[in-house]
């Protein structure tokens, strides 16, 4: 297991904080850049917790807290693709209401938070600003899982934490060509061949649940 | 269902591209119709999309607006929850590719281009152009080099080139080294669907005026 606790880590915790109608997303993000002591997995059992309030409670102070985690987040993003600030401020907000709409849909066992909320970013940012189409695979057949395994969720969220602590431990100029990549700042063709992307700490949750599949197949 | 048999797949540059999305419309719609058949690929796509969020989690934060917050609720009350995506199971021609063709395989309008090969052009943004092709067994299509990417992805039949068999759900990656002429298997005509980032380029007069008619 990797050492991550030299990552600066960010809580989201917010439990005490006023209702959102009257705080200003600054003060959310002030809150936000406290580094507390909470483990990377908790945070995303955090998150996770709060996309399940959100979708069972239309809860909206879980809103407020994951708002002003990721939409600081999903704009940086966009900005660094090449995006102009006021546009990458509508996109985020337009995704954040994705990951509001789409609560019900979001499964733990399959993707992190981060990963889910990345998703929704990258297709908005497609729709909006590429204004193209980006066909998407149909879905599987056995589709998501009505009581999502526990241990499951955690194994994910433990692996999600490693790949984020190899990918910032990589040399720097094999990490800026994947960020690139990433921004869609590269063509298919000018990807690198060889990324050594630190894929080996992440086995997707997709993989296990088909091997399990096929075995009680046979 | 049988879906361990596929023995060609996406290369991780298309998976990269396709997670970052940044593919022209033609390869996204291979990958995405590949995808569908590969539950290798789709497993692979998944960590992509987590490298994806890492990357996103870890880049640097931009200030969100002051009433940022106000108004992303402002938008939640106008909009409404998304509907559950329906799992089906597709025909010859999984679902994405369905959206282009406005049905499975009995819906294609095919064109003769000649030598019984029949083809139709789909449409998509045009930083690339993808095609189905119907090849009767046991024929060749032109020989034919690449200047760019061509991607080959079997949808029924099978067919045969130098370097190997590709049967249903296989893809073939072709760059500008590759020089070959793919032949379907006999016993079943073969459906492909083929996508190109450049216009082929093939090696005798009559091909290259049946080009201009293929629109390749």
């Amino acid at each position: 297991m990797l050492n991550v606790a030299h990552r600066p880590i960010v809580s989201d915790s917010r439990s005490g904080s006023p209702l959102y109608a009257g705080v200003r997303t600054r003060d959310l993000r002030q809150t936000g850049q406290q580094t507390l002591t909470q483990k990377p997995t908790e945070q995303d059992e955090t998150w996770v917790a709060q996309i399940a309030a959100i979708r069972d409670k239309q809860d909206k102070r879980a809103f407020a807290a994951l708002f002003g985690h990721f939409a600081p987040r999903i704009k940086g993003f966009l900005i660094k693709s090449g995006t102009n600030p006021d546009v990458a401020e509508e996109c985020a907000q337009e995704v954040m209401a994705t990951v509001w709409h789409k609560a019900h849909l979001f499964d733990p066992t399959k993707a992190s938070a981060a990963t889910w909320i990345f998703t929704i970013a990258r297709n908005r940012r497609i729709d909006m600003i590429r204004k193209t189409r980006r066909p998407e695979p149909e879905d599987l057949p056995w589709g998501p899982e009505a009581e999502p395994d526990q241990q499951d969720a955690l194994i994910l969220q433990q692996e999600t934490d490693k790949l984020g602590a190899a990918l910032s431990a990589l040399p720097e100029k094999q990490r800026a060509l994947i960020e690139k990549a990433y921004f869609g700042d590269l063509s298919h063709s000018e990807i690198a061949a060889e990324t050594g992307l630190p894929l080996g700490t992440i086995k997707s949750r997709i993989r296990l649940a088909l091997e399990r599949l096929r075995h009680g197949m046979k | 269902m049988k879906m361990t048999e596929i023995k060609h797949h996406l290369n991780d540059q298309l998976l990269i591209g396709y997670s970052a999305g940044s593919l022209p419309e033609a390869f996204s719609l291979i990958v995405a119709t590949h995808i569908s058949l590969c539950d290798e690929c789709r497993a692979r796509l998944a960590e992509f999309d987590a490298v994806g969020g890492q990357v996103m989690m870890q880049s640097q934060t931009a200030e969100m607006s002051e009433d940022g917050l106000a108004e992303t609720l402002a938008r939640i009350a106008g909009g409404a929850q998304a509907p559950a995506p329906t799992a089906r199971r597709s025909g010859v021609f999984p679902r994405p590719l369905q959206g282009y063709v406005q049905g499975d395989v009995e819906a294609v309008k095919w064109k003769r281009v000649g030598g019984g090969v029949r083809q139709m052009m789909l449409s998509t943004d045009g930083q690339a152009t993808a095609r189905l092709l119907y090849i009767p067994a046991g024929v060749a299509v032109p020989d034919h080099g690449h200047r760019g990417t061509e991607l080959t992805l079997v949808l029924q039949g099978a067919f045969e080139d130098e370097t190997d068999h590709f049967g249903r759900g296989d893809i073939e990656i072709a760059d500008e080294d590759l020089n070959h002429q793919p032949v379907a298997a006999h016993g079943a005509d073969c459906i492909c669907l083929a996508v190109t980032d450049a216009p082929l380029r093939f090696s005798g007069i009559i091909p290259r005026i049946a080009q201009r008619f293929m629109q390749i």
